[in-house]
């Protein structure tokens, strides 16, 4: 093909605008900062013609840049607050973030489990907390435009510490609430390093007003040293215009485990990446990813798993349900580097497609460059069976409920994984909220 | 868990310093000026004394390949084609022969040492031999002999190079070609719409079954040529053709470019069943020569339950990029994907398929099978699709891959995109599907886990290479033992 050059998007030079206005006034070095932007500036925003984003075509749906929101009021925030559903009836410590700011005052920095210790980001940042020289934990995220442009833009967010041999059962909450009438966005950041043979259980809520077309952009950085143990259950609730983007990069050290679940629901277009680095050897993960979508909406879960040493253990479930005229995207890539012999990793995505209009594209590869391992990946894409159908409503259920039920059967596979109780009910929760919003 | 030893040593006797084939016959050569110039495309088409339309159907596909640019995106590197140093057109400078005796016997004698029957073999006392094959064998850019012709006509088959088609078949030519694979496709195909030497037209009338199977025997000898065949089958109403297809090439340092375009039609309830070998030199243990085989294979269900069926073995060429693909336009059409791709020494294989469901109640079945060894890497790259109006569209697709030494790669890249509830489409890895009831039926007969499982595993693949027609049995033979112990999904 001829070469072509794409014109800048308004929202491309919206980008750089802002950025030229912010660099200096946001924490921390302004050269990392700087080297983040040149380099999401030199690609653009992505489109369907680059492969990572063959069906997520971010540039046709961020049209504008939306301004940074400012920290709002201690009066707007509480107000916010009110309204945040996400994890509300889990017993947790919780750090509230209104509009991508840290909110002293509806958190429990005083009252943190033992072995937790948190910094602000933009008191990290100011200060140069050594911490802050281990963001980017996974080297193949720095080549994400989307991770880049949350290096450059970042305003707040919080560094996590859980002590060497910590086995903290408190789950600590992370709040994110958007607010607000006019369109804004947000770069948060959050770095969890859990020292060896730590236990620690995070949850990320985020969730936001219907009708305001606000653009999200946060990144939880993990590292999870020897032995440690991280749960992580995220929740995307995001308000129904928002074009909210994600990701998270987690190292793993040797014997470590992470069970990370994602549960969408919300946002009109949503890009959720992982990263995983399987660093040390015999280190396992649980990835699983729960995503529920009705007219007009785009969900993408991108992941990619690195097995870089020996006897790796990934397991990916991926369950999408689409109604409406729905997108559902899943790509996955499991490397398996030279040196990861041993490895097991599986990786499976199933859709169910509820109407005529839904889509759903999946791509799941897989890269194997060691002789000795196991490697599987799977992919289904179907409407309802039938027979199950019939069954439930021989038994007198209308067909609403038993389409219900076996709705919440096929999501609830995902939502085994989660091992917190409070934070597994919570999630069938939002599948139940879902379904009835569908009636 | 490894590769068994059994399935190391059968891809060791087929590795790169194992080939066979790798000889050179010295016959006097015609060849172009090098390079690709519009006149070389007009001295092209003057050669093979084409219609008008013909060569203004290539130069528009030249003009439109200058503005193109090469694909990057399979997972192959390779140094840059000079595609100004290279001959287009190479042929035996010796006169199209009329009968065998014509031919020239250095030429002859090549298909003798590949094989190939060129003589037909006559029945005896009133006994047809079995598995008779009518055989067009091309030699560079010409089709040297092509034999059963006759016997073919009286069943209405038409089989004849392609070249020969256009004198003689202009109409339906016409028709069909470019229909499949479009002059702009992509890069390679706007190469070879350009510059298309020999290759095979094959017509089958309605309600015929072919009287025997159809081959092409594809050779490339002379130095410094690119091979580019253009083969077209139509199989009309309710007719049946099972084609297949061979190649091979010398050995030599450099590398040499094979970029062909297959189109098959199949229109309403017929069935074209598509056999490849392919065993091009694939270069040697250093990575030095080999050819690159970059071709566009595509079929055409464009008739209500009308069936395409690919099936390949890859051992050869030191780079593929080809990916056989079914379009399955017609209500109630068939593909199919049958392939066992081995990857030894430096070799660099990136192929798959791709089956677009259009029509209603159209099923596809993908089987994949590649084994990489050396310091190769194995990729398969496929596409599934189910469209809007693509109502109960069915896809079965199975690949796996085995890797021998630490040192090579195997790689799997999935699409599957599905815009239809009611199409149902399942990808899976094979070794975690073996049914539980066929382990416990095996163990219950004293067989181990591992024996019952290589046995299941093994009689799934014979269902594969079983789709290979006998001729081309012998030449899998080798292959249908590789096991799929140790298949890393």
């Amino acid at each position: 093909m001829a070469d072509i050059t794409t014109l800048r998007t308004a929202a491309e030079t919206g980008l750089s605008k802002l950025f030229e206005v912010r660099r200096l006034k946001l924490p921390g070095s302004a050269i990392a900062r700087e080297e983040a932007f040149r380099f999401f500036e030199a690609a653009g925003l992505p489109h369907r013609r680059v492969e990572a984003f063959k069906y997520t075509d971010l540039r046709a749906a961020l049209r504008e840049a939306a301004p940074p929101a400012e920290a709002p009021s201690a009066e707007a925030a509480r107000e916010a607050v009110k309204t945040a559903k996400g994890f509300a009836e889990a017993e947790a410590a919780r750090l509230t973030f209104v509009n991508g700011h840290l909110v002293p005052a509806l958190s429990d920095l005083g009252a943190l489990p033992a072995g937790v210790a948190v910094t602000p980001l933009t008191e990290a940042l100011t200060d140069g907390d050594p911490l802050t020289q281990r963001f980017a934990p996974v080297a193949q995220a720095n080549e994400n435009p989307i991770y880049q442009l949350n290096t450059a833009f970042m305003a707040d967010g919080a560094l996590i510490r859980v002590a060497a041999g910590a086995k903290v059962e408190r789950p600590l909450h992370l709040r994110f609430v958007a607010t607000g009438t006019e369109a804004f966005s947000t770069a948060t950041r959050t770095l969890v390093v859990l020292e060896e043979g730590a236990e620690f259980t995070l949850f990320e809520s985020h969730e936001g007003p219907g009708g305001v077309a606000y653009q999200p952009n946060d990144a939880l950085d993990a590292i999870v040293a020897d032995g440690a143990v991280l749960r992580h259950t995220r929740l995307n609730a995001e308000g129904a215009q928002a074009v909210a983007l994600s990701t998270i990069s987690v190292r793993l050290g040797a014997k470590s485990h992470i069970e990370t679940v994602n549960v969408a629901a919300g946002a009109v277009f949503s890009r959720h990446q992982i990263y995983l680095l399987f660093a040390g050897d015999d280190a396992t993960a649980a990835v699983n990813g729960a995503t529920m979508l009705g007219d007009g909406q785009l969900a993408d879960s991108t992941l990619l798993a690195d097995h870089a040493a020996v006897g790796g253990v990934s397991r990916e479930q991926f369950k999408t349900v689409i109604d409406g005229d729905a997108t559902g995207v899943f790509q996955g890539k499991i490397i398996v580097q030279q040196v990861a012999q041993k490895t097991d990793g599986k990786m499976k995505s199933d859709c169910l497609l509820l109407s005529d209009e839904g889509q759903m594209m999946n791509k799941p590869e897989l890269e194997i460059f060691a002789d000795d391992v196991a490697c599987g990946h799977g992919a289904t894409c179907g409407a309802i069976d039938d027979d199950l159908l019939f069954y439930l409503m021989a038994r007198g259920l209308p067909r609403p409920e038993a389409e219900g039920l076996l709705v919440q059967a096929f999501l609830g596979e995902a939502l085994e994984a989660i091992t917190h109780e409070d934070a597994r009910e919570a999630m069938i929760g939002v599948v139940e909220t879902w379904l009835a919003g569908r009636r | 868990m490894p590769a068994v030893q059994e399935t190391i040593d059968r891809v060791r006797a087929i590795d790169v310093d194992q080939y066979k084939y790798g000889f050179e016959t010295t016959i006097e050569m015609e060849k172009s000026e090098r390079g690709l110039s519009e006149d070389v495309i007009r001295f092209i088409s003057a050669k093979k004394d084409e219609p008008e339309w013909m060569l203004e159907w290539r130069l528009d596909a030249y003009r439109r390949w200058l503005t193109m640019k090469e694909p990057e995106w399979a997972r192959v590197s390779y140094d840059k084609i000079d595609y100004d140093n290279l001959y287009y057109y190479a042929a035996p400078k010796r006169k199209a022969a009329q009968s065998l005796d014509e031919i020239d016997p250095e030429i002859l004698k090549t298909y003798e040492k590949l094989g190939i029957p060129l003589r037909e073999v006559e029945a005896l006392e009133g006994i047809a031999p079995q598995n008779r094959v009518a055989v067009d064998a091309v030699f560079d850019s010409v089709s040297v002999a092509t034999t059963f012709k006759a016997e073919l006509a009286k069943a209405g088959v038409i089989f004849m190079p392609i070249s020969e088609a256009l004198r003689e078949h202009p109409e339906l030519v016409r028709k069909y070609l470019g229909s499949v694979v479009p002059v702009t496709d992509n890069f390679f195909a706007t190469l070879n719409s350009a510059v298309f030497s020999d290759g095979s037209f094959v017509y089958i009338p309605p309600g015929v079954r072919c009287p025997m199977e159809l081959s092409t025997y594809f050779r490339i000898n002379e130095r410094d040529t690119g091979q580019f065949e253009r083969t077209l089958i139509i199989a009309d109403k309710g007719s049946y053709v099972s084609y297949l297809e061979g190649c091979t090439a010398p050995r030599r340092d450099d590398n040499q470019l094979h970029a062909a375009v297959v189109e098959l039609v199949a229109l309403d309830d017929a069935e074209i069943k598509y056999s490849t070998v392919q065993n091009w030199y694939p270069g040697d243990a250093q990575g030095r020569g080999g050819i690159y085989n970059f071709v566009t294979k595509r079929g055409d269900c464009r008739g209500t339950n009308s069936k395409i069926s690919w099936t390949q073995v890859e051992t050869g060429s030191a780079i593929t990029w080809k990916y056989p693909s079914c379009i399955l336009r017609g209500d109630g059409s068939q593909g199919e994907f049958y392939s066992i791709a081995v990857s030894n020494g430096m070799q660099q294989v990136d192929s798959g398929t791709k089956m677009i469901h259009l029509g209603k109640n159209t099923t596809s079945r993908i089987i994949s099978k590649g084994i990489s060894a050396g310091r190769s890497q194995n990729t398969y790259r496929g596409l599934v699709s189910a469209h809007r109006k693509a109502t109960n569209a069915r896809n079965f697709t199975n690949c796996d891959s085995l890797l021998i030494g630490d040192q090579c790669g195997a790689h799997t890249v999935p699409y599957i995109e599905s815009k239809n509830a009611t199409a149902v489409f399942e990808h899976e890895a094979t070794t975690s599907k073996i049914s539980e009831e066929q382990l416990f039926y095996c163990q219950q007969r004293g067989l181990g886990e591992e024996e019952a499982r290589a046995l299941i595993v093994n009689g799934f693949v014979r269902d594969v290479l079983q789709q290979l027609p006998m001729e081309f049995a012998v030449e899998a033979q080798k292959l249908i033992s590789i096991s799929l112990e140790g298949s890393v999904g």
